[in-house]
Order: C-alpha cells, then sequence, then structure tokens
C-alpha cells in the first residue's frame, strides 16, 4: 500500500497572517520511511506537522495520512495513528507519574482499564523506563521525559511518529539517547518516521530529507543529495551548534577564542575564566 | 517553599499509608467531628489514646506531628485562656474584677487545649500519609455525585492534577529566573519593603509570559494526545476499598460507640 501519507497542493496561512506559512506543499512519505524536514526557523516546519494530525486545517489542498483525508469527521482517528513529540520535554508532560502520562492519550480514547494497563507497561518496557514508572517528571532528565512522551505515543499503537525538533532541548547525551530510542521502534514496529530538525547528524540518518524555506518546498533529496550544498546548508537551515555560533561572533568583537571545537558547558567554562584573575 | 505547597507527605508502607485516601479523608473529617462529642476526661483520655495508637499505626515520629501543632501554638493559648479566665464554676483559686480563674475554668481550658492537639494531628496524620495527588483522587471520586447536578467533576479533578504537576515545573522556572535577574544585577531580600517588592517585578513578568507559553503548549499537545474532554474517558488510576478499609471504618464506629457510652450527659 505504498504510502503513509500523500500530501497535495497545501497551503496554510496562520489567522491575520499576511504571508502564507506554506505555499503549494505536495509530498509523499513511503510506509517505514524515515524523513527529515529541514529549513530555518520560521521557514513552516512546525506549521507542516500540526497540519498532518489536524492541529490545524489545510486551507486549501489535500492531507491524507493511513488512508484517510483529513477532515472533521477523521481528525481523531488521524491523531490516533500520528503522534507528535514536541519540543519543550516540560510542555507536553501531562501525567502527575510517568505511568499517568503514558496512559493519558489511552484515557483519551476510552481503552478499557485492564488493556490500559498491560499498554502502558508495554509501551514504558520499549523505551526503557519501566524502572521510573511511578517517579515524578520534576525527577527525571530531559532525554527520559522525551522517552515517556515517546512510550505514551506508541501506547497509542500509531503508524507515524514525528519529531517536531523533540531533541533541541536536550543535551548531546539526551539526544542520542531519544534517537536511539527512536530508532529501535521505528524497526521494531515499523513506523514512519518524520523529524524536523535543525541537527545534522538527526537529518543524516533520515531516508530522505525535504528542504523547506519561506513555506516552500526548496528541494527533496537523500542526505548525500543534500549535505552536497556544503556550506550553503546553514543558509538552507541545518543548524550550526549555539556555542559555534557564539565563538564566531567573540571572534569578529577581537575576543581571543580557542580554536577547537567547545560544546555549551566548556564554552561557559572559558568564557568566565577569561578575565578571572585569580 | 517546595515542602510547603506540595504538603508534607512521608513516603512508607504503613497500614494508615495503604488505606484508600477516600477513606482516610472521611475518617479523618469523621474523626474530627466526633472529637467535639467528648466532654470527660474518660472521653479526652480515650480520644487521645486512639489517635496515639493511629500515630503509632503510621509509623512516623510524633516529633512531625507537634511540628504541626506550633504555628497554631499561639491561638491555642489565646482560645485556653479565654476558657481558663472566663469559665466560672467550682472552687475559686483566683480572682481580680471580671477575670477569675476556677476549677471549671481550668478544666474547660484543658480540655479545649486537647481537643486542638487531637484535631491538628488528626489533619497533620492525613497530609502526612497521603499524597496530594490521592488526595485529588480522592476528592474527585467523592464529589462524582455532584456530575447529576452538572457540576464537571472531571474536568475539575484534571485541572487540579495539572496544577499540581506543575508546581515543581514552576518552581523550577522560577529559580531559573531569579538566577537569570540576579546575573543582571537584581537584589532579591534586600532594602525596604518598597525595593523588595520592586524586584518582584522583574521575576513576575517573565514567570508569568512563560506560564502562558506553557499553558499553549500544553494544550496543544494534550490535543495531539486526542484530548476531546466529556466523560468518555476511562480512568488509569482507580481507587478500590479493600478489607482495611472497611476495618478502619470498624474502629470508627466502635469509638463512636464508646464515646457514646463515656461522655457525661
Amino acid at each position: 500500500m505504498g504510502n503513509v501519507i500523500r500530501v497535495q497542493h497545501l497551503n496554510y496561512t496562520y489567522p491575520e497572517a499576511k504571508h502564507q506559512a506554506l505555499t503549494d506543499v505536495s509530498f509523499d512519505v513511503a510506509k517505514g520511511e524515515w524523513l527529515a524536514i529541514i529549513g530555518h526557523n520560521g521557514s513552516g516546519k512546525s506549521t507542516l506537522a500540526k497540519n498532518l494530525n489536524g492541529l490545524l486545517a489545510p486551507e486549501s489542498g489535500t492531507v491524507e495520512v493511513a488512508g484517510m483525508t483529513l477532515s472533521e469527521e477523521t481528525v481523531w482517528d488521524i491523531r490516533a495513528k500520528v503522534g507528535i513529540v514536541f519540543q519543550n520535554p516540560d510542555n507536553q508532560f501531562v501525567g502527575a507519574t510517568v505511568a499517568d502520562d503514558v496512559a493519558f492519550g489511552l484515557e483519551n480514547r476510552g481503552v478499557p482499564r485492564d488493556e490500559m494497563v498491560k499498554r502502558v507497561d508495554e509501551s514504558l518496557e520499549r523505551v526503557g523506563m519501566t524502572a521510573f514508572a511511578d517517579r515524578e517528571p520534576a525527577r527525571l532528565s530531559g532525554g527520559q521525559k522525551q522517552r515517556v512522551a515517546i512510550a505514551g505515543i506508541i501506547a497509542q499503537r500509531p503508524e507515524i511518529i514525528i519529531l517536531d525538533e523533540s531533541t533541541s532541548m536536550l543535551d548531546p547525551a539526551g539526544r542520542q539517547e531519544v534517537l536511539g530510542v527512536i530508532r529501535e521502534l521505528k524497526d521494531e514496529l515499523n513506523l514512519t518516521v518524520l523529524s524536523i530538525t535543525h541537527d545534522i547528524d538527526e537529518a543524516a540518518v533520515a531516508h530522505r530529507i525535504i528542504l523547506l524555506n519561506d513555506g516552500k518546498i526548496n528541494e527533496i533529496g537523500t542526505p548525500s543529495d543534500i549535505f552536497a550544498h556544503g556550506t550553503d546548508l546553514l543558509r538552507l537551515g541545518l543548524d550550526v551548534p549555539y556555542s559555534e555560533k557564539l565563538k564566531d561572533a567573540l571572534i569578529q568583537r577581537g575576543v581571543a577564542m580557542p580554536k577547537a571545537y567547545l560544546d555549551n558547558e566548556r564554552l561557559v567554562d572559558y568564557l568566565w575564566t577569561l578575565h578571572s584573575t585569580m | 517553599m517546595d515542602k510547603l505547597l506540595l504538603g508534607r507527605y512521608i513516603p512508607g508502607h504503613s497500614w494508615i499509608h495503604q488505606l484508600d485516601p477516600r477513606t482516610k479523608l472521611m475518617a479523618s473529617f469523621y474523626y474530627i467531628g466526633i472529637v467535639f462529642l467528648a466532654n470527660n476526661w474518660q472521653t479526652y483520655l480515650m480520644m487521645f489514646v486512639a489517635t496515639l495508637f493511629m500515630i503509632w499505626l503510621s509509623g512516623i515520629r510524633i516529633g512531625f506531628f507537634l511540628r504541626g501543632v506550633r504555628p497554631l501554638i499561639w491561638l491555642i493559648l489565646f482560645t485556653v485562656a479565654l476558657q481558663v479566665l472566663f469559665v466560672r464554676g467550682g472552687m475559686v483559686y483566683w480572682h481580680w474584677g471580671w477575670l477569675w480563674i476556677t476549677k471549671l475554668g481550668l478544666i474547660n481550658g484543658a480540655f479545649i487545649f486537647v481537643r486542638f492537639v487531637l484535631i491538628i494531628f488528626m489533619s497533620t496524620l492525613l497530609t502526612l500519609t497521603t499524597q496530594p495527588l490521592s488526595l485529588a483522587d480522592a476528592v474527585e471520586s467523592l464529589l462524582k455525585p455532584l456530575r447529576v447536578i452538572r457540576v464537571p467533576v472531571t474536568e475539575l479533578a484534571l485541572v487540579l492534577q495539572i496544577a499540581l504537576r506543575f508546581v515543581p515545573t514552576l518552581m523550577d522556572q522560577t529559580t531559573k529566573i531569579m538566577n537569570a535577574q540576579r546575573a543582571r544585577g537584581v537584589d532579591f531580600g534586600e532594602g525596604n519593603i518598597f525595593q523588595q517588592m520592586k524586584a518582584v517585578v522583574p521575576l513576575l513578568i517573565p514567570l508569568f509570559v512563560s506560564s502562558f507559553t506553557t499553558a499553549d503548549e500544553l494544550a496543544t499537545a494534550m490535543e495531539a494526545r486526542g484530548y476531546q474532554g466529556g466523560d468518555d474517558r476511562t480512568k488509569y488510576r482507580i481507587l478500590r476499598y479493600h478489607q482495611r478499609d472497611w476495618i478502619a471504618a470498624a474502629g470508627m464506629a466502635v469509638l463512636t460507640g464508646l464515646l457514646l457510652l463515656l461522655r457525661a450527659y
């Protein structure tokens, strides 16, 4: 049955906005594919994600997901098929404990309790968070919270999982942790993954990359096609790490900085010792 | 501050901890009600022993309970003093103008004191052995009949649950913003009251703004996960009465019987 997502001539404008956020976007996603969507801030990536599960209603054009055309009647069925892991780990954690949060989506769908308990346990097992079932979110790391969010989604047995910059607020370890879980689950459960990202490593594992620019599809291609653009990538939206950008800006202002790559923590350490005389 | 807002729950697996939160909530209110039936030393002694027994069952040190009395000690002493000075009867020990210290006054004062302490111990026992979340569940379950008159009990319970869930998150944000503002030279807790109030403004505004962002993103996430409100939702967390809840109820009944038997008429 080939394509699990089919988007045709999708247009979207935010209420009260002058410019279209998405203009004539068309693409297909094959079942089991890993598709990355890249583009700089404001290019329409998140808007596109929200149009795929009816959080925003397309202005014109059609969105087909798992054989259903998105409309008011199908929106809740489609949401069951499409899970989104959002950017901020805290602001999508609804339950008071890990198990409660995983159960939230199931409660919404009126899944009977016995089935719910079974699926919660199974999903936590899959993301390796069983030992944390009774923990409160305040006592989890960002990566762990995102794993819980993933568990909450796979408990609903979706076909598609969308990562909406889900790793952008995590440290490198948390990022690896989350991507590792996604990679495993994708194979085990035959999921289709759409990852919206600024992270070059995350985009590199995709089968295909969609490059969005100003609400339009600029290019669709394999990672090697896209990465062949080299430094243009920066302009097109893959992010150079924040610490590197800051370092460049400081060098331009005449501050002496080491050549080697510094992550955020080491950059902070370097900066606060820079003028320290002790 | 964390402790203050989230109650003072002490994790444990005692007999009391394992009671259904509804039982604990109802029993506490019931107990506070029947304390007022006690009116002689036998009944007060019995209630006191019963309370100590429940505290012993909870496995929590008595110190925690005494600490519960401390914030209210002036109110208690004031009430006791009123009883001692204004209630007249029996042997007169001292009097001056319209102030009397009599035997009856002293006895009444002592009873009032014990009554206060018992009520505080009991409510402390409830909060020390029950998680706020379980209490929220208990309130939801007990208020369920109100659905008949269209009170949105399920929604209110979810609001309460999310509020509890976000207390630590907002605390975290507050600390972060405070540190960020300190780094920019804001002094918290220094200067006179007006300067202190002014210092809170650069804390409150970012906190306010970020709460709205949080609320907005949370609502989106909830919708993406199929939240539509209403009563068709099933519940993951369920409350079940067990044998020990019936035992607790029976204990309360026996206590009431003894009280009625022993109290002075």
